[in-house]
């Protein structure tokens, strides 16, 4: 329980009046929300726009539980330090639920690792980690987004049928890329036997040289590319090797650049052909797609990117939770989390009891260009279940308590 | 890698290095002249970018359209470095050494979230060069044209800042201001003017640095940051105020970046050395070998005496045990009155201040600036967190050991360290904390890599965060009075009389460089403890405990209170830590509204906050009656 | 000369092709005061700085009491009992003045090593004692950095005498005071070294000084020695006379 002294009791005790509606509603129930703004704005102003709309729905339908949510949101500043802080502050202070949020991996393992410590559900939202559910996977934590490997995964069976022979990887230097690499390779290799990986190029995130890199890449001349860079790093490689003849008759697959986050800045000069993971948000007919399309056009005037289907997905995630727990009681939320079930923007998601892995997919395509802009062509959805390990081999990786 | 990969991986490597030169030479003559470490060189070199982006869109795609806007983007950012010259900097030029950083670094926050409001978080991706959107073929192999006009653009502005240095009169001043800085007030120079018209200048450079590579970069908003630190190398590498130096270190740079990428992985006697992950920390690598062969850099000439324009030091006051002591009652009752995250805000915060009073202790007293000191901090976190998960050791003498790895990583860094002095010292620790940093960063299998150590939390009996507020004030208030005795003791005067006077401390039979060795091995092992009480309150350790932006909080901290007092830097990390936590709860903008509220501190108070405050109380004691 | 000090022989440097110091050889005895005189750029702080180790001579031979001193840090050439006072006052600007001379107790005491006891409880009546005698006692508690150019030389000279030196070098011990002032020190340092068997080596621009305090006289041109002797007998030589009445120059 919390220490209290009078004089904090009474100020809390205003704070909490002034929150209370003037029907003398019950007080919502809070959520804590915290993510990386201003050091990853790009993917989460839309990712920040997507979670608010789904509260103004989730509250204009009444709640859950008869009471409104309120999300208590807090920057982390991109540091594991500083978010471990702002997360005790809001189960401390604000006396909220539970934890969602985190888009960097170190973040999101540092909050998932304080979830279990503190014995507390923790919904990750964006972070692509593998480990965040495998190697370093804990009772606590549930993670949203398709995972490094479950996307590289999806890539694998139109890597494979091309049978080319030569692969060139270039990365962004860190977990993300390493993972991506390596998950690639092992993949790739157990469908192809004999494939080679002629060279593989590091590169420090947000630093790339690129006309160096492309130039070496060129010098092991590949039949094909897999690369996981985005960002800055994404645009700079791909204008360097469009320059340099670098993609002339090389196939290329990117993770994550058919996502509108990375592919709009490229406009004109993105990668015709390029197979991606990604979002056609302008393509997608799926009821539940084009209810949430319209409902984030209506409120914002903008389209939505892949992070706003996050950010709305894990609003929706942490309702169906409380509903289907029927309380905040932690233990009840966690086992209602296990094989939780409900409608995304994307489809039907469970979370794997086995991993705490949801089953959200992605959409795997190539890279058109239209209009003077990029955009999916001859996409498919994957299911996120069907982009996942077997369950032994899951096991195998997430430690048992 | 055949003739033409390397010919080729050679002209990227140049093309690489010429808005590298262009923005260090800025910087160079920045510094050279005000002696201010300009951190907010990169983000004029970032508002370059988008300053062209944007012109671009409005003066048309056309050759004369880009270029023109290339142009005026760069005075459009030179007039930016005049504003913030003539606003901000002008005011403190007499502050404590470094006390402008710390403006420049608030400038740092402002613009970039001017940056973002302006022009969004989305990357913009430039046109390119209109004319020069093709490849030239060289032996087989493409290379933008675009590049090659950029290798021809370092040397013309070289030349032509050689012009401007040896031909013109305000050269000569500048020069003159680089060599001894009273000289020039001695002359009978408008300082004033000569410092404006050379923030203009290298204002200017930075701009078009930035504005030349919008074909080659989107305009981001982790540009400023990203760019600043390589700035700081070149010029370091180079030998400050060596435009020259400046070139020929972007070059070595740029050319060794490419020849990393081109290598790329080579077996060497069965192992496997992955060449291009070595981009990640090859600047770094090269400015510390650079300053242990070449104590001022490759062309840089040792600095004639330091005449600072600013006063000696002011006479340290003795900590008041008495005082101490009732702040240590009233911490140690804050549990039973204030809420539990009070507590938790306070523990980080103990750290912090133990943090800074080590970084203090070494900058202040012992006059030996660190722009590394995070090394330490991070390497007592990694430390404690590795002997507790890998060694499996208890949480208890995890802690214990902890401050003796950070210590014995000083002793080696030290060593090198105390044998330069000035900036150049500052940037040699920094390379050590770079180079600590990717090893961390790179070392998965035995650090975690980027992701950290995770599972590092305290013994059961410590595990309820009262306890540990109380393990965290025992730690940092002990440690933070260690180091404040001594600073009173014949060890501590010793470095006080070195940062005083080198000369005469040789002249009484001191070997100063020993004490200055110890004082960092001390430092080194205090700052680690405080990392390691800060690991284990965490539960998880992540590099960004030993980046360059811990190394900046930390110096922040130290100046925001005020280098010259002894509380100053608890002070310092009292409040920066909770203007954070609080500013960033409160708003949207909370990078701006904090370089506000230190550019309205600097202001205020040149001498840092509790410098301001003991002079006010000061003139308030001696009013007249 | 057996008795010397200090004994100098054949000291040789050279800057790039500058011969700044060529063939030097001079000797100091105890008690007595040598005043090393010479035009601007004659080659006198480069021939101090080799005597105190700040550089290192080409070749040549320096003798301490006998010793070869030559290749020796400052700090060691101090411990063998050689004080020194600068052209630029170096004091501790940020020290009292006692504590400035206090530093120099300690130092030759050994006892600068300790990291917890507190620094000005020993040696402080020695300190009072070397500061009466510049007659610095009054302002024993003042900063350094807010004192007077006179009083700094003074706290230097304090200083150089802690460590009982045999010998003290004063480089331009009087420039930048009144010339009141200059004879007062120079009288001062005088007294002492007599007292005290201190052999003294002293340049200085200030001829009054020169000839009224020192014992003997040697003068330096181009980096060579030109003449020496008794003031009365350098007073009259010719080529000092031409080397300071600008006859040849």
């Amino acid at each position: 329980m919390l220490t209290r002294n009078r004089f904090l009791a009474g100020t809390a005790a205003l704070v909490a009046l002034s929150m209370i509606g003037p029907a003398g509603a019950q007080a919502p129930i809070k959520i804590g929300e915290l993510n990386s703004y201003k050091v990853f704005p790009a993917f989460l102003e839309p990712y920040k726009k997507g979670w608010e709309l789904a509260v103004e729905e989730v509250n204009a339908a009444g709640g859950v539980l008869g009471r409104k949510i309120e999300i208590v949101s807090r920057d982390d500043n991109g540091n594991p330090g500083d978010a471990v802080r702002v997360a005790e502050e809001l189960l401390s202070r604000e006396g909220v639920a539970f934890l969602i949020g985190t888009f960097p991996s170190n973040v999101g393992l540092a909050v998932a690792d304080f979830a279990k410590q503190r014995k507390v559900l923790f919904i990750a939202a964006e972070p692509l980690s593998d480990k965040i559910v495998w190697d370093s996977g804990n009772a606590y934590t549930f993670r949203l987004r398709t995972s490094t490997y479950m996307q590289t995964a999806m890539l694998i069976s139109d890597a494979a049928k091309l049978n080319k022979k030569r692969w060139a990887i270039v990365y962004p230097n860190y977990e993300y890329g390493q993972s991506a690499t390596a998950a690639f390779k092992k993949l790739l290799s157990a469908r192809q036997p004999g494939v080679e990986f002629v060279t593989e190029q590091a590169t420090p995130l947000g630093k790339i040289d690129a006309g160096a890199v492309a130039q070496a890449l060129a010098d092991a001349k590949p039949d094909a590319i897999f690369s996981s860079l985005f960002g800055a790093d994404l645009a700079k490689f791909v204008r360097e090797g469009q320059q340099r003849g670098l993609f002339k008759g090389v196939e290329v697959f990117n993770l994550l650049a058919g996502e509108p986050e990375y592919l709009d800045p490229l406009k004109e000069e993105a990668p015709e052909g390029w197979y991606v993971t990604g979002y056609p948000w302008s393509e997608i007919k799926t009821p539940e797609h084009t209810k949430f399309l319209n409902a984030y056009q209506a409120k914002y005037k903008d389209y939505p990117r892949l992070g706003s289907v996050v950010g709305y997905a894990t609003i929706m995630s942490a309702v169906e939770a409380i509903r289907k727990a029927g309380s905040l009681d932690q233990d009840k939320l966690i086992a209602a989390m296990r094989g939780l079930t409900h409608m995304t923007p994307f489809g039907m998601i469970e979370y794997r009891a086995i991993d705490h892995q949801s089953t959200m997919g992605a959409y795997v395509g190539r890279i058109g260009v239209k209009d003077g802009k990029g955009y999916m062509k001859d996409w498919r959805f994957v299911d996120g279940k069907d982009a996942l390990p077997s369950d032994a081999e899951v096991l195998k990786m997430r430690p048992k308590n | 890698m055949t003739f033409a990969s390397i010919l080729i991986q050679l002209l990227n490597g140049l093309a690489a290095a010429a808005s590298l030169f262009l923005v260090s030479a800025g910087l160079s003559l920045i510094f050279g002249v005000t002696r201010i470490v300009n951190f907010a060189h990169g983000s004029l070199y970032m508002l370059g970018l988008y300053g062209a982006y944007t012109l671009i869109q409005a003066l048309g795609r056309t050759p004369l359209g880009f270029w023109s806007a290339v142009l005026l983007a760069a005075l459009l950012v030179g007039l930016a470095g005049v504003l913030i010259e003539v606003l901000i900097l002008r005011r403190i030029y007499r502050a404590p050494e470094l006390f402008q950083l710390l403006a420049t670094f608030a400038v740092v926050l402002v613009i970039k979230d001017i940056a973002l409001f302006v022009w969004g978080a989305e990357d913009l991706v430039g046109p390119r060069a209109p004319g020069l959107g093709m490849a030239v073929e060289i032996l087989g192999k493409r290379i933008p044209a675009y590049d090659l006009l950029l290798i021809a653009i370092g040397p013309v502005v070289l030349a032509a800042l050689w012009l401007l240095l040896t031909r013109t009169r305000w050269g000569a001043l500048v020069r003159a201001a680089t060599q001894d800085r009273e000289m020039v007030g001695a002359l009978g120079v408008d300082q004033a003017k000569l410092f404006t018209s050379v923030f203009f200048v290298g204002s200017v450079l930075a701009g078009l640095g930035g504005a030349l590579q919008i074909p080659r970069e989107p305009a981001n908003l982790e540009l400023d940051l990203s760019v600043i630190a390589d700035a700081f190398v070149v010029t370091v590498v180079g030998g400050l105020g060596s435009i020259g130096g400046a070139f020929l270190a972007a070059i070595i740079i740029g050319v060794a970046k490419a020849f990393c990428i081109g290598i790329g992985t080579v077996t060497w006697f069965g192992t496997e050395i992955v060449f291009s992950k070595l981009t990640l920390v090859v600047e770094f690598l090269i400015m510390a070998l650079v300053l242990v062969v070449r104590p001022y850099g490759l062309l840089g000439r040792p600095q004639a005496a330091q005449r600072i324009a600013t006063d000696p030091a002011p006479p340290l006051t003795a900590p008041s045990w008495k005082i101490a002591a009732i702040w240590l009652v009233l911490l140690v009752a804050v549990p039973l009155a204030a809420d539990r995250y009070v507590t938790i805000l306070l523990t980080d915060i103990f750290c912090f201040a133990l943090f800074a009073v080590s970084l203090h202790f070494i900058m202040g007293p012992a006059g030996m600036v660190s722009f590394g000191h995070a090394a330490y901090f991070g390497l007592g976190a990694y430390a404690a967190g590795l002997l507790f998960k890998r060694a499996g050791l208890p949480m208890e003498a995890a802690l214990v050991l902890a401050p003796l790895c950070a210590g014995a990583f000083a002793v080696v860094y030290g060593w090198f360290c105390v044998r330069l002095s000035g900036v150049y010292l500052a940037m040699l620790t920094l390379a050590f904390a770079q180079i600590s940093w990717s090893i961390v960063f790179q070392w998965d299998s035995f650090t975690g890599g980027s992701n950290g150590v995770f599972g590092v939390w305290p013994s059961a009996w410590l595990a309820d965060k009262t306890t540990y507020y109380y393990l965290a004030l025992a730690c940092c208030g002990a440690g933070i009075a260690l180091l404040w005795r001594v600073l009173f003791s014949p060890f501590g005067f010793v470095l006080r009389a070195g940062r005083d006077s080198p000369l005469r401390a040789e002249a009484i039979g001191i070997d100063l460089r020993g004490f200055q060795w110890a004082a960092f091995v001390l430092v080194g092992a205090l700052a680690g403890l405080a990392g390691a009480v800060y690991a284990f309150s965490k539960g998880s350790i992540s590099p960004s405990a030993i980046s360059i932006a811990q190394s900046t909080d930390g110096l922040i901290m130290v100046l925001l209170g005020g280098v010259e007092t002894l509380t100053g830097p608890i002070a310092g990390a009292a409040i920066f830590t909770w203007l954070r936590d609080e500013v960033a709860r409160r708003t949207e903008f909370w990078r701006a509204v904090m370089g506000l509220v230190i550019l309205a501190i600097v202001l205020l108070f040149p001498q840092g906050l509790v410098g301001g405050l003991k002079a006010l109380a000061a003139r308030w004691r001696e009013r007249p009656a | 000369m057996s008795g010397a000090v200090l004994q100098v022989e054949g000291l040789h440097k050279a800057f790039g092709g500058v011969q700044a110091v060529a063939d030097v050889s001079f000797a100091v005895s105890a008690g007595e005061m040598l005043a090393l005189v010479g035009p601007n750029g004659a080659g006198k702080s480069t021939c101090f700085n080799m005597l105190n180790g700040q550089l290192a001579p080409d070749h040549g031979i320096v003798r301490l009491d006998g010793r070869d001193i030559v290749g020796l840090r400052p700090s060691a050439i101090w411990r063998l009992g050689v004080g020194r006072t600068f052209q630029i006052t170096a004091t501790f600007a940020s020290l009292s003045v006692r504590e400035n001379v206090q530093m120099a107790l300690y130092s030759h005491a050994g006892r600068l090593r300790s990291l917890l006891s507190r620094f000005g409880t020993a040696y402080r009546a020695e300190a009072d004692g070397l500061l009466q005698q510049v007659g610095m006692l009054d302002q024993a508690d003042r900063t350094c950095g807010v004192l007077a150019y006179g009083d700094l030389k003074r706290v230097e000279l304090a200083m150089a005498l802690a460590n009982q030196p045999r010998l003290l070098l004063m480089d331009e011990p009087t420039a930048g005071m009144a010339p009141r002032e200059r004879v007062a020190l120079m009288e001062l340092a005088a007294g002492l070294a007599r007292k005290r068997a201190i052999a003294v080596l002293f340049t200085e621009h200030d001829m009054d000084v020169v000839f009224s305090q020192a014992d003997r006289i040697i003068v330096l041109d181009r980096g060579q020695l030109i003449a020496g002797g008794t003031p009365e007998e350098v007073r009259a030589n010719p080529a000092v006379r031409a080397v300071y009445l600008g006859g040849t120059h």
